[in-house]
Formats: structure tokens, sequence, C-alpha cells
């Protein structure tokens, strides 16, 4: 019986080529460790895009990049290598060797999306490789040269899958060219396949690396002959393929942020200020100077707002252990000084921001008339909800080891954009971003928290001071008491329907401190076009609708974590459109079903958005909002959850919901049991997810059940809250998380299959299941919950009234 | 607030045993065993999640019992046999790891050492553990990525196999 029976739900849809079982299992268990060794590199001056390019040349064999303007063979005589020259832009590079080994770069940092197989299994499947002979190697931060490294907007595969097919069908072209002209046949007789070239007329082989020799020398296949498979021709990309990472990653063998070891390293533990803009005003260390392995105590100058990706500053403790550091940084006494963000205090925020979304804001978009559709409909309906801060809570609290030595910087961090950190190190110590290397190691999680890199300034800042390398080590409560929090949020909906049902008018308000305060000054909430991230892009089929932004100061940092605001736009939206259903007295999914309407394909830049009209960085001709992929997806969720089947005992309860996010289509049927305690466990999830062409649709799953976990905890049990502008919450004792317990037990995703382009994977699952988790507990329970988390808000649900005040 | 140098213990050194091989410790001994492998022994397979005894990240075996390594102070551990995840099996096929992979249960595996940790105890004391037997002993770790529903499966295939 294969491990995979266990999976009920994944068993079907999960039957591997045949052809690859021993082959991917050779490459799980071939060595993929990431390389640390130092580079060694001496001359500042030199251009680092053409130093970078001879050093991949000096190893020799045959190496392809593909960027925008195509893929190309390096060469020493390469035009691109002169001094001067224009600046190329590859970002996927293939390595074949005269041994036959074929090592691909990846460019993107690997947080659990599987990326490091991805990538590699679509370029491999293109050059024909074979695939126990693929390595990968990780890139370091270099944006010149791998384009953009900056792993979050579930990107990796929508703005790349087009270059990664280039690039591998590329090889197989050069491959083929370079066979036929060593045995003197027309290229059209041979064919690459599994690592080598095959002249089926003869019956000749040779492998790939064999023809290394002649593929460096032969002019480059025309642009006719580079020819990206066909779907029929696929052999591993759209189809099971077990993750490279595996062996690694269940031996203890990974290499993650804080488990790089230099020698003489020191562990540095900070005491930040504990309000967004404080600064020390008195250290007493006598005591932490003495704990045994307290080697020093340096001050970092504190960043004030908006302090971006500096650190926030304040009292390092240097230390010859963790252990020691952590003692020492409890023995530390410091007065704070908390400054003007000292009286941030949640639930006085939480008012602020409900008065903000009562009064009209700047419209994200607008269509119609609302205030007279609203007149003149026949049933209004109007609700707010609010969503507290998240925090990512990423299983690895950031650390990040630097050494900075001789003027220049290495470090090794858990970095989602090592090209950012190479960048603000630089700008942070003031030297060339020429002398700063990221090396990028596994990260225990990212969510979006590994995005910023002032963790890895930290680092590099201490190196600089004490003269050695410097591990950072964030403890669990730094995580969540210092992080750069998901945006608070308060929402106001309004709606109009006739005398049927149809909804005629929607006003969408929302206020939360924009992520742009991180960045700048006097931010006084978020910009109309931020709307586009889950509120203003709605599929629905409404005549009349503005959505607009309100007001919302910024008190703490603010940043990204998966999916961003349509995690409040998602839980708003979703929740409203059900009440609405109950309000029209219809059936929660055939009430979604119709609203979305007539099948229409809309450039919404020409349908109401504001500009810039964003679209996730991709243009409305290629994305356009597509209601009819949105109905299918509802479809196929009504359809594969049983939603049709008998109605649920009481206590038992299914919610809908669909979002549009990433460019991708997702929609959920999330069922609940809620305990007479008001315990809430999920016995099933439906997701039914049109993301375009999908490259690894097992990891594709396994992002869906992340989501619906994750987004389970935003739903029910996490919470940051803010008193005298300190973070409450300390430790996953108070900041809780979704635990075995309460997790499906089914989580049953159905991939609508295409070839369309692709869309983001790992954040799309997110917005609609916050929607459908709070629609599922109204049908379990009949109580309406508007403000999150849902924590002990259904205690004693049983002795309530069904139906909630609507 | 505790007094750090007050509670900084130099004792005699302790002597344990850490997947097999004979270590001795003479710092601190209020050091947790957790920072004792990653930092002492460069047994990195261990991780700190929360350092409370909440997460799970940190779990090894004590004397066959899965402990919490942020919990366990050096100076209670002199004479124990310690294993951690690089020790669970010779070659890293132990039934857990083999099931694991098979059904590719790790997103960024950071949590797996400890789960792999406890299931392993679990299956030594329970060889046939129900849904339920799995979330009593697994609801002390957490895995944020969400890979709940495969360690289910994983480890009833694992079960499976050994019996
Ligand atoms: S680090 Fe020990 S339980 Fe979390
Ligand atoms: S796999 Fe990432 S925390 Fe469990």
């Amino acid at each position: 019986m294969s491990g995979r029976d266990f999976l009920p739900w994944l068993a079907a849809s999960s039957a591997a080529d045949p052809a690859l079982g021993d082959a991917s299992d050779s490459v799980a268990g071939a060595s993929l460790e990431l390389s640390h060794s130092a580079s060694g590199e001496s001359g500042a001056t030199v251009n680092t895009h053409r130093r970078d390019f001879m050093k991949l040349l000096g190893l020799g064999g045959l190496v392809i990049a593909a960027g925008p303007f195509g893929a190309r063979r390096l060469e020493a005589a390469d035009r691109s290598l002169a001094p001067g020259a224009e600046p190329w832009d590859p970002h996927a590079y293939v390595r074949v060797a005269e041994d036959g080994i074929v090592t691909i770069t990846c460019h993107r940092s690997e947080m659990g999306q599987g990326i490091r197989t991805t990538m590699p299994m679509i370029i491999a499947d293109e050059m024909e490789a074979d695939w126990a002979m693929c390595r990968v190697e990780q890139a370091v931060g270099d944006e010149p040269k791998y384009g953009s490294q900056n792993t979050d907007g579930s990107t990796s595969i929508r703005d790349f899958l087009g270059k990664y097919r280039e690039a591998g069908a590329t090889v197989r072209a050069l491959m083929e060219e370079a066979a036929a002209k060593e045995w003197g046949v027309a290229v059209s007789e041979v064919s690459a396949r599994n690592g080598e070239v095959v002249h089926t007329a003869s019956g000749r082989t040779r492998g790939f690396g064999a023809l290394v020799a002649t593929a460096r020398t032969i002019a480059m296949p025309a642009a006719t002959r580079i020819r990206i498979k066909t779907p029929a021709e696929r052999r591993w990309e759209g189809k099971q393929m077990t993750s490279i990472d595996l062996v690694p990653m269940t031996t203890g063998k990974g290499v993650y942020g804080a488990d790089v070891i230099l020698p003489g390293m020191k562990v540095a533990v900070i005491a930040r200020p504990p309000v967004w803009g404080g600064k020390v005003v008195r250290v007493d260390d006598s005591a932490a100077l003495k704990v045994p392995g307290v080697e020093r105590i340096v001050r970092i100058p504190e960043t004030p707002p908006p302090s971006a990706y500096f650190p926030l500053g304040g009292v390092a403790v240097i230390a010859a252990n963790t252990w020691a550091a952590i003692k020492g940084r409890e023995a530390l006494k410091i007065t704070w000084d908390g400054g003007p963000n000292a009286t941030y205090d949640s639930a006085a925020y939480k008012a602020t921001l409900q008065a903000s979304v009562r009064q009209p804001g700047k419209a994200g978009r607008a269509v119609g008339d609302v205030p007279s559709a609203l007149a003149s409909a026949s049933r209004k309906l109007s609700a707010e909800y609010y969503v507290p801060h998240l925090s990512h809570a990423q299983m690895e609290p950031v650390a990040a080891l630097a050494r900075v030595a001789n003027g220049k910087v290495e470090a090794w961090a858990p970095t989602q954009s090592p090209m950012d950190a190479r960048n603000t190190v630089a700008q942070y110590l003031k030297v060339d971003p020429a002398n700063v290397t990221v090396h990028v190691t596994l990260l225990g999680g990212g969510f979006g928290r590994k995005s910023k890199p002032d963790f890895i300034c930290e680092a590099a800042y201490l190196s600089r001071e004490v003269g050695a390398p410097v591990r950072v080590q964030w403890t669990r409560e730094d995580d969540l008491q210092n992080s750069y929090l998901h945006s608070v949020a308060a929402h106001r909906l309004e709606a109009g329907m006739d005398a049927n049902g149809k909804v005629t008018a929607w006003l969408h308000r929302s206020a939360y401190p924009a992520i742009g305060a991180t960045f700048a000054p006097n931010v006084p909430g978020p910009q109309p076009d931020e709307l586009t991230n889950g509120a203003s892009d709605i599929p629905f089929d409404i005549p009349n609708m503005s959505i607009e932004a309100c007001q919302a100061v910024a008190h703490t940092r603010i940043g990204w974590y998966r999916s961003v605001n349509a995690i409040h736009h998602g839980f708003a939206i979703g929740s409203f459109v059900d009440e609405l259903a109950q309000a029209a007295g219809k059936d929660s999914a055939d009430f979604l079903v119709s609203l979305l309407g007539a099948d229409r394909s809309v450039d919404l830049s020409k349908a109401g958005l504001v500009a810039p009209a964003s679209n996730y960085g991709a243009s409305w001709t290629d994305h356009p909002l597509d209601t009819g992929r949105a109905r299918r997806v509802v479809e196929l969720a009504i359809d594969k959850s049983g939603w049709r089947s008998a109605r649920l005992p009481r206590g038992k309860g299914r919610g809908i919901a669909i979002h549009r996010s990433f460019l991708s289509y997702v929609a959920m049927v999330v069922e609940v049991e809620v305990l007479p305690d008001g315990t809430v466990l999920v016995p099933r999830t439906t997701v039914a997810v049109d993301a375009g062409f999908i490259a690894n649709p097992d990891r594709a799953r396994a992002q869906m059940e992340g989501a619906i976990i994750m987004a389970m905890s935003n739903t029910l049990y996490s919470e940051i809250t803010f008193a005298q502008g300190k973070v409450v919450q300390s430790n996953y004792r108070d900041y809780q998380v979704t635990r075995m317990r309460a997790a499906p037990r089914v989580v049953d995703v159905h991939l609508v299959p295409s070839e369309g382009l692709p869309g983001g994977i790992g954040e799309p699952g997110v917005p609609p299941a916050g929607g459908a988790i709070a629609n599922a507990l109204f049908a379990a329970t009949g109580v309406r919950v508007r403000e999150l988390p849902v924590g002990k808000q259904l205690a004693g649900w049983m002795a309530r009234a069904t139906d909630s005040e609507g | 607030m505790s007094d750090p140098i007050r509670d900084a213990e130099h004792g005699a050194p302790i002597t344990l045993t850490v997947n097999g091989t004979r270590r001795t410790f003479d710092g601190d001994q209020t050091m947790p065993l957790l920072w004792f492998l990653r930092d002492e022994l460069s047994l990195t397979g261990t991780k700190y999640g929360c350092g409370i005894s909440q997460c799970g990240a940190c779990t090894v075996h004590v004397n066959g019992a899965p402990a919490r390594s942020c919990q366990r102070r050096m100076s209670t551990l002199n004479g124990a046999a310690v294993t951690t995840i690089e020790g669970l099996h010779s070659s890293g096929e132990h039934p857990l790891q083999v099931a694991w992979r098979e059904i590719d249960v790790p997103q960024c595996g950071f949590c797996q050492s400890g789960q792999i940790m406890q299931a392993a105890n679990l299956l030594t004391s329970n060889p046939a553990p129900s849904d339920q037997d799995i979330d009593s002993a697994m609801t002390g770790h957490i895995c944020r990525c969400g890979t709940y529903p495969r360690i289910r499966a994983a480890i009833k295939a694992a079960a499976e196999k050994q019996s």
C-alpha cells in the first residue's frame, strides 16, 4: 500500500508518471545542500555582473541563460561581458557539465511552496534531461543577474514559466544539433530523450555530457528550432513529482537561517524598542555583563519611523552561545522613551477605524450611482466587520549570520528577497552593493515576514562592530512583538436589493493602516488603488458600486502577510454576501452564483477602477476579470462538497465563498462542527482552484491545505493587540494558531485543468477561507461573527436564538 | 525576575550520551538541552520555535521519552541518553521518515524534526493509533504551513507498514 492511499482525497488525482518513480527518488537522495562556501572574491571594482558570468564559465560545461530577450549560451566572448556592455537580464541558468550533471540555479527562495522542485522540473522537462542527473543550486542575491528575486506576491511561476521553458527548450535544441553534427545526419532525424540524444534510424545514442564540447562551439539553434513541448510531450510538468528537499527536511539536515555555522561566530540577542519609534534613554548593563558567556553589549542606533527595512535599533547582547545571549538580554535594565506611538491602544483604535468607515472615503472603483440605487432599493442591508492585527508567526523566528571583514559583507539568511537584503545591507552599512553577498538558506516559513531584511542588517552591523561573524537570533517574543504586522482593518458594507433579491447597489468602505506607512512619512491610509487587492476587483455583477479607501494612520510597522489585504477584504465580502443571501431568503450558493451574473471577461481599468488600476502586476489584457472562471470554480466546489445533499444537523454547517486574488480564482466550501463549548472543528474543506496552468499540482494542493489551516488561525484564534504602544501577546501561548485537533480531516482540492496563463498559488487560497468559515459557523450555530477572531464568541451558542440580528 | 548570576549553575560536569556518543558539558547548567545540541554539538536538526514548550519544534527523546529540549536544563541530564532527529535512524529511513517522503508532508520543513520525533514515540507506545490518538499525541506541535492532514496520513502509513 502506498503512503498516498492514506490521503484518500489525493489518491485519485496523484497518479505518477510511472517512468519517473525511481528517477525522482534519486534526486531526492542527491546532495542538495546549500552551498555556504565563502566566495573569496577580491577586487571591489570588478564589474560583478561580468565576474559572475566568468565564474560560471570557469566551471566549464555548457551554460544557457534565459531572460526577457530569449535564451543565450554564455561564452567568454559574449558581448554582455565586455566592460561597459549593456547589462543583460537573464533569470534562469542551466549548466550541463561534461559528466552529464545538469545544474539548475534556483533564483527564488524556498519557503514551503516547493519552488526548488517546481522550477527545475519545468526546465528539466523541456530539456529532456535525466532527472537523476539534475541538481539544484541556490542563487545568491543579485538582481542584475537573476531578475526580481523577491519571492512574494505568488509570482515565481506566473512571472517566469515562459522563461524556464525557453531555457530548457534551448538546451534540448542545442543538444540535438550537436548530435546531428557529430553523426553527420539531419537534425530532423534525431531527438533528445531522458538525458541523451537518439538517432532512431541507426540506434545510436549519445549522452548530454558527451555532447557538451560540440554544443559549446556550434551555432545557436535558429529561433524556429526552439520549440516548447506540447502538453502531450510533457513528462513532469503538471504531474506528480517528489519534492527534492524531502531527505534533508526529514533527517534534520536542511539548512535554515540559524543553522549556518562559522568559526569564531558570536550570537546576538537584541532588546528592541517595544514601541515603534521608541528610544533607549538609559541602559544598565552591569548584570548582563556578568552572565557567563556574555562578551559585549553593543548599542544599535534607532531608526525613526518610517523605518522601512532598517533595524529598529536597541541594545544587543553579544555572547558565546544563544542561551547566554538570551539570559544576558533578560538581565539588561533599559529605560525606554516610547515616543508618539506610546499611546497606541487597540480598543481605542478600533473605534477610530469604525468611525473612519462611517465617513465617505476615496473611491477605488466607482460604477453607476450608488446613493440613488440605495434609495430606490426594496431591501437594504448594512454590516460592519473588523479584523485585528495578525502576525506571520512562521515557525522559524528570523535569524541571520553575517561576517564583515576587509570591506566585504557576507550574510546567510532565510530571506524571501536576497536582492533587497543585499541593497538594504549596503545602504545601512554605507558600502557598495557589489561588496555584499547574501546567501539564501531554506526558510522555515516566510509568509511575507522574510521579505524584510531588517534582521540581516542587524547581523551585518553587529559583525562589523564586533569584528567577528555574528548570528542574530530573534526569540519568539521578538518575532511577535517587533514584527511587520498584518494591518488591522475595519469595513463597512451596504447593499440594496430589488424585489427579486438581485443586488443593485454595493457600497464598500475599508480603513486600515497602509504598508506604505512603513516606508514613507505621513501616509494617511491606503491608496484607492490598493483596494485592487481583493475589494475593488470583485467578480460580482452589480450595476452601482462604490468601493472606497478610508483614512487610517499607522502606529506600528505594517507589512505583507500571505494574501495581504485580501485577508480582511475576503472575510468582509465573503461574509456580507452570505448575509445578503439570508436576507433575500435564498440558498447561499445559489445566491452567490446569481451574484456573479452572466459570464463576462472584463478589463476593469475600463470598468470604473481608478488609475493605475493595478492587476497584481499583470495586464488586464492577459488577465481580465473572467467571471466565467469564477462561476465554474463556485459550481465545482458546490458539486464536490455535497452542498446539495441533506441539511446538516444543528451544530454542523457549511459555508461558501469565492475570491479572485493574485490572478487565480478559488472557491471554497468549509464544513464545520461546533462543539457545545464553542470549539470549532473542520471535518472537511472543498477547494476549487482555477489558477491557469499548474506546473506542480501536488504542491498546489499542499498550498491549499496550508491556506485553509492558516485562514483558520486568522479567523478563529489569532490576534495581536496593543496597549500603551506595545504588543500585548508574547508567544504561542497567547498568539494562538491552528493545531492538529481542529485541522481539517479532509481537504479536497480540485484543480481546474488549464493551459491558460498561470496565476498565483501560494496566497489565493487564503482570502475565500475567512468568509467561508464565518458563513459555516453561522449555518451551524446561527451566530454571525463580524469581528475576528471568533475566539470565545461562540461560547453558549446552543442557548442563544438561532438567528442573529441580520 | 530571576537573577541570572545566581541561576547560573556550575556543578560537576554533566556527562550524557547524544545519539550514542558520550558527551561532557561543563558550562552553565541552566542551559536548556536545545542550545547545547545546537550551539555546542552543531546538531541543528532540533529547532527553536518558542522556547516555552508551546510548539514542539525542539522535540527529542530523553531516555526514550519525547521531551521538549527547550525546557530540559543540562543540570537534569547527567547520565541521560538523548536521541535527536539526526540519530533517529542511521540512514534516515525510519518508517516515519519514509512515509513522510512518500506523502510529501513537509512544506517549509522547519517543524518536521519535532513532529517526526513525537510521532516516533507515539508509534513505539501505540503501534496502531486512531485519529484521536494522533490528535492528542501531536497537539503540542505547531505547523504553521498547515501540514497536519498529511502528518496524520503519514503516521497511519508508517503504522501500517510496521504492522
Ligand atoms: S521550542 Fe521547545 S516547544 Fe517550542
Ligand atoms: S512545514 Fe513549515 S512549519 Fe511545518
